[in-house]
């Protein structure tokens, strides 16, 4: 067999199904990113699974040219991993929401990552319920003004990050809709990685939550607000690259380049460092005030084995040691008796 | 039928009888259920019928000696076909006063109690809330009372092996045991093996067991405690291979040979839950068949795993009990849209809400037709006993893949736990699953149906070419595109229950046991199976003319069905619930079914459902039901 995969390009990967997302959405970013990194990893058209919840969000799956299943609000993580532990051969991506993925999907989204399930999350934080037109999500930071907190909410926001890394999650990665190219560039970096990866993509929703990510977007504060995470890079954001983050006993500290602070004093990201705590500190650094929200790789283990192969495994061990399973011996098994 | 406490005597000390019903009763700590499989495993060995009832607590260790902390294991077996693990009981070995208390009512009068009187302190007997010692008061006057030290009589068995006390006190089932063997003369070698096996690391429990075992065998030969011993000869089954199995037992290894027979991994996602935890126990040790087993974060996941695995190829099954069952319920609405093959098992237990837990009920049944948003039919099939629970699982997993459905296997805690002799099928037997996976591209699209199961086709992941979507929004008929015209959305609420309809094909016609027509007909469904074939058995046998439909298929029901109920004077519909198949029957067929309901936790008494039929049969015009159709 001619193991060659055919050149695809990103029309392969285009629907001929009206894409019905409000103009203007991130949505149609995050799509054009996917479409166009997905022909670059040598994967068959037909390997590709797409699944995903209920939302705005969730109608990825009609757009891309893949197998692809649109299931019920919040269980995509586990309907992935039906898919994935049953074939292990497949890319299962699975796209979702801030609601989806926190709120009715809590449990199977830290379930699915605990698990290392080779599955790779996509996280559409719009920061709001866009489907359901613009009730608060577990992402909307606390006062919120929406249509069913009209005097502000009075729930403190998840962290998805800091969730997704508390339940040991071996990738964890952010980036933005409209930072096409670091987008892209994430994409890649997570279908290389073998075990379950998590990326929180910044979306706005123009309609009902909209500007939710302008610090971040706008060229004009973008730099004072944005650090980018590189592997071995010290972290340095800044107009003028002129602020870095330096270690500072178990915190992190802001500080001025210059005046005897040189880059050789600020944290070199490092994102295989064996403690989680590491990556936790960095993504809980956008919360204190002065501080920049990081984008980028936070952490990436590739040596954790991945659960649908442990399962698999496990099948060959027990074949192995008792030999395939006989039918006949099964229904004969324990005590017998013959009537005549 | 001659039984203990009418038998005639045919040689001094041993007696050879039909039948035989014993139960052993103590508190959940004292190993009753294992005294009850091991004695059960020894009869089921000689070749005799029978069928068991374990009934424990939902506690797993209620304070000891108290009137929650009862555990109890029922058989009966015979030289004659047994259908019930008998209502009342011939040998009832006791534990302690709650036990004593809690089972006293069910033993036969002049029938054979074994109590432990070591444990009838006064402080045992105000645990069980008893005023009075009953071993004393002369409560117990109707039966032959046989009080043994068996705390005191093992310890002295165990003395030389060091055990402490605890550990000895813990051998004394297995004195019970050793007399029980004894008095239908029992070989004790089944259980010696089991014990070897089961102590394999800890031989010196092994040894303690055996000489507690024997020592309850060897008293009652030294003291003549009884007079007789009993004789029950092996039951005249159909010839072939038996093995005794439990209805869980039997699920399991029928998804593991359906999904053989279908060429197709297995695939389970369960979340653990009572009665149903034993299937997911079960599967999890097949690993060398391929099976994969998902033991889920909930019951949501289990069966969206499970609609995840079966699409992409696998046969995909979930296992639960009633609350379980709710959870999984937008779920299934998905399976039903998508139009995949699942087998959702439902092991009833009593409700609502997490109710009884260990105890049995058959209330899910209008769950399963109608439990869930909007119009989403489910085939439901039913299983009657504890060997069909092994058949019922081909043949749901049958009609889920030739017309890609999910379904639903109803069973209950009764047949979960229940046990009885099983003919163990050869391969031959055992029909193939022919499935079809489309690879061809070529006019190939996600809704397109066979005309003569309106299937739609089994498109993998993988499969180049066959790139599609389905998901839980509305479909446009034939190409499954995302679709929300008035018109379509009749059309394809009308196809899934035609599809539905459709299986009634496969549908045998039903059959009634007893009399082709006749001045009754009563159908049941599931576990009830066993003590209505007896009760109909016992009543035409009295010259009453009484047909009995034990319905396998509950959606759709059998073709017949309509025309079969009209060969009779009147309907009785028996179920451990309020009324559910007979609110189906009335609303489908218009016929005036008559409900004979218990909702105790408990099955059916064969005298129960033969006092009802008398009562039926005695009072209200026969045919009655029919008059102004
Ligand atoms: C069981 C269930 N509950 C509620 C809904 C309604 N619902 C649909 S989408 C949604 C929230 C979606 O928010 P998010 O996941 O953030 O997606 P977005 O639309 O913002 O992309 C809700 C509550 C549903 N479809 N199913
Ligand atoms: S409501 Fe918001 S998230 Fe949804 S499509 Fe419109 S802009 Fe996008
Ligand atoms: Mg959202």
């Amino acid at each position: 067999m001619n193991a060659t995969v055919p050149v695809l390009t990103k029309k392969d990967f285009q629907t001929d199904q009206e894409v019905r997302w409000c103009p203007g959405c991130g949505d149609y970013a995050i799509l054009s990113a996917v479409q166009a990194v997905f022909p670059d990893l040598g994967i068959p058209r037909e390997k590709f699974v797409v699944v995903s919840g209920i939302g705005c969000s969730s109608r990825f799956p009609y757009y891309m040219n893949t197998f692809g299943f649109h299931s019920i609000h919040g269980r995509a993580p586990a309907v992935a991993t039906g898919i994935k532990v049953a074939h292990p051969e497949l890319e299962v991506w699975v796209a979702t929401g801030d609601g989806d993925s926190l709120s009715i999907g809590g449990n199977h989204t830290i379930h699915m990552l605990r698990r290392n399930v080779g599955i790779k999350v996509l996280m559409f934080n719009n920061r709001i319920y866009g489907l359901t037109k613009g009730q608060y999500s577990p992402t909307s930071e606390f006062g919120k003004k929406t249509k069913s907190t009209p005097f502000g909410s009075a729930a403190r926001p998840f962290n998805p990050l800091a969730l997704a890394i508390g339940a040991e999650t071996t990738f964890v990665a952010r980036s933005i809709d409209v930072m096409q190219q670091h987008l892209k560039e994430t994409l890649k970096k997570a279908a290389a990685h073998k075990g379950a990866a998590y990326i929180e993509i910044l979306q706005n929703c123009n309609i009902f939550n909209d500007g939710a990510w302008q610090y971040l977007t706008e060229k004009d504060s973008r730099s004072e607000h944005l650090v980018q995470l590189e592997h071995g890079k010290p972290l340095i954001f800044g107009k003028n690259r002129d602020k870095g983050i330096r270690l500072n006993g178990l915190d992190l500290e802001v500080v001025q380049l210059g005046n005897g602070v040189s880059e050789h004093d600020l944290l070199i990201h490092d994102e295989q460092y064996r403690n989680p705590a590491y990556a936790f500190l960095l993504a809980k650094m956008e919360e204190m005030p002065g501080f920049p929200t990081p984008v980028g790789v936070f952490r990436s283990w590739n040596d954790f084995p991945r659960y649908e192969d442990i399962m698999a495994n496990q099948i060959k061990d027990v074949v192995t040691k008792r030999g395939a399973g006989d039918i006949d011996k099964l229904l004969r098994s324990g005590d017998t008796w013959e009537v005549r | 039928m001659a039984t203990i406490t009418d038998a005639v005597e045919s040689k001094p000390k041993r007696q050879v009888i039909e039948r035989a019903v014993v139960r052993f009763c103590g508190d959940s700590g004292d190993g009753m259920q294992i005294s009850g499989s091991q004695f059960t495993n020894t009869v089921a060995l000689y070749g005799n019928d029978l069928a068991t009832f374990p009934d424990y607590p939902a506690e797993i260790r209620a304070p000891a000696g108290t009137l929650p902390g009862v555990s109890g294991f029922q058989v009966q077996f015979s030289s004659s076909d047994v259908y019930t693990p008998g209502d009342a009981v011939d040998v009832l070995v006791a534990m302690n006063p709650a036990a004593l208390k809690m089972n006293i009512k069910d033993l036969k009068k002049n029938g054979i109690l074994i109590v432990n009187n070591d444990s009838f302190t006064d402080n045992d007997l105000r645990k069980a809330h008893q005023a009075t010692n009953p071993l004393e008061d002369h409560s117990l006057d109707a039966y032959r009372v046989f009080p043994v030290q068996l705390e005191r009589l093992t310890q002295a068995a165990l003395e030389e092996l060091g055990l402490d006390a605890k550990s000895m006190n813990r051998c004394k089932n297995f004195f019970a045991l050793g007399m029980c063997y004894w008095l239908y003369n029992r070989p004790m070698d089944h259980t010696y093996r089991w014990l070897d096996d089961k102590f394999k690391s800890k031989p010196l429990l092994a040894e303690a067991n055996k000489r507690a075992m024997k020592a309850g065998y060897s008293y009652c030969e030294a003291t003549e405690a009884f007079q007789v011993s009993y004789e029950i000869p092996p039951a005249k089954l159909a010839p072939g291979v038996y093995r005794n199995l439990s209805g869980n037992q039997a699920l399991a290894m029928g998804f593991v040979v359906a999904a053989r027979q279908a060429g197709l991994q297995l695939f389970l996602g369960s979340y653990p839950i009572t009665p149903a935890s034993d299937i997911l126990h079960e599967l999890s040790g097949y690993k060398n068949f391929g099976v994969l087993t998902f033991q889920a974060e909930d019951e949501i996941a289990a069966i969206t795993s499970a609609i995840g695995a079966a699409y992409s190829g696998a046969l995909a099954i979930t296992t639960t009990s009633g609350p379980g069952m709710a959870l999984k319920t937008e779920a299934m609405g998905l399976a039903v849209a998508v139009e995949l093959p699942i087998v959702i098992c439902d092991i009833q237990r009593g409700g609502p809400s997490t109710g009884l837990p260990t105890k049995t009920e058959q209330a899910d049944l209008l769950q399963a037709m109608f439990g869930r948003n909007s119009e989403a039919p489910i085939p439901i099939l039913a299983a009657s006993t504890p060997g069909d629970c092994f058949w019922i699982a081909l043949e749901a997993s049958r009609i889920a893949l030739k017309y890609m459905v999910p379904v639903i296997l109803l069973s209950d805690g009764y047949l979960a736990n229940g046990a009885e002799p099983w003919r163990i099928p050869s391969l031959s037997e055992i029909p193939q699953i022919p499935v079809h996976f489309v690879t061809d591209p070529q006019g190939f699209l996600p809704y397109k149906r066979n005309p003569q199961t309106l299937a739609r086709p089994w498109a993998i992941p993988g499969t180049p070419g066959l790139e599609h979507r389905i998901g839980g929004l509305e479909k446009q008929d034939v190409t499954g595109n995302v679709n929300y015209e008035p018109l379509n959305h009749e059309k394809m609420v009308r196809l899934r229950a035609a599809k539905v309809e459709a299986i009634g094909q496969d549908v045998p016609d039903v059959e009634p046991a007893g009399d082709a027509e006749g001045n009754l007909l009563i159908v049941g469904w599931g576990s009830t199976y066993g003590s209505i074939t007896a009760a109909v058995k016992a009543q035409r046998a009295a010259g009453r003319r009484i047909g009995h439909v034990h319905l396998r298929y509950l959606n759709p029901l059998p073709r017949n069905l309509g025309q079969v109920m009209e060969r009779y004077g009147k309907v009785l519909v028996p179920e451990m619930n309020m009324g559910q198949l007979s609110m189906i029957l009335r609303a489908k067929y218009l016929v005036d079914v008559e409900g004979y309901n218990k909702i105790q936790g408990q099955p059916f008494k064969q005298a129960e459902l033969e006092g009802k039929i008398e009562e039926v049969l005695s009072c209200g015009a026969v045919g009655a039901w029919k008059n102004g159709r």
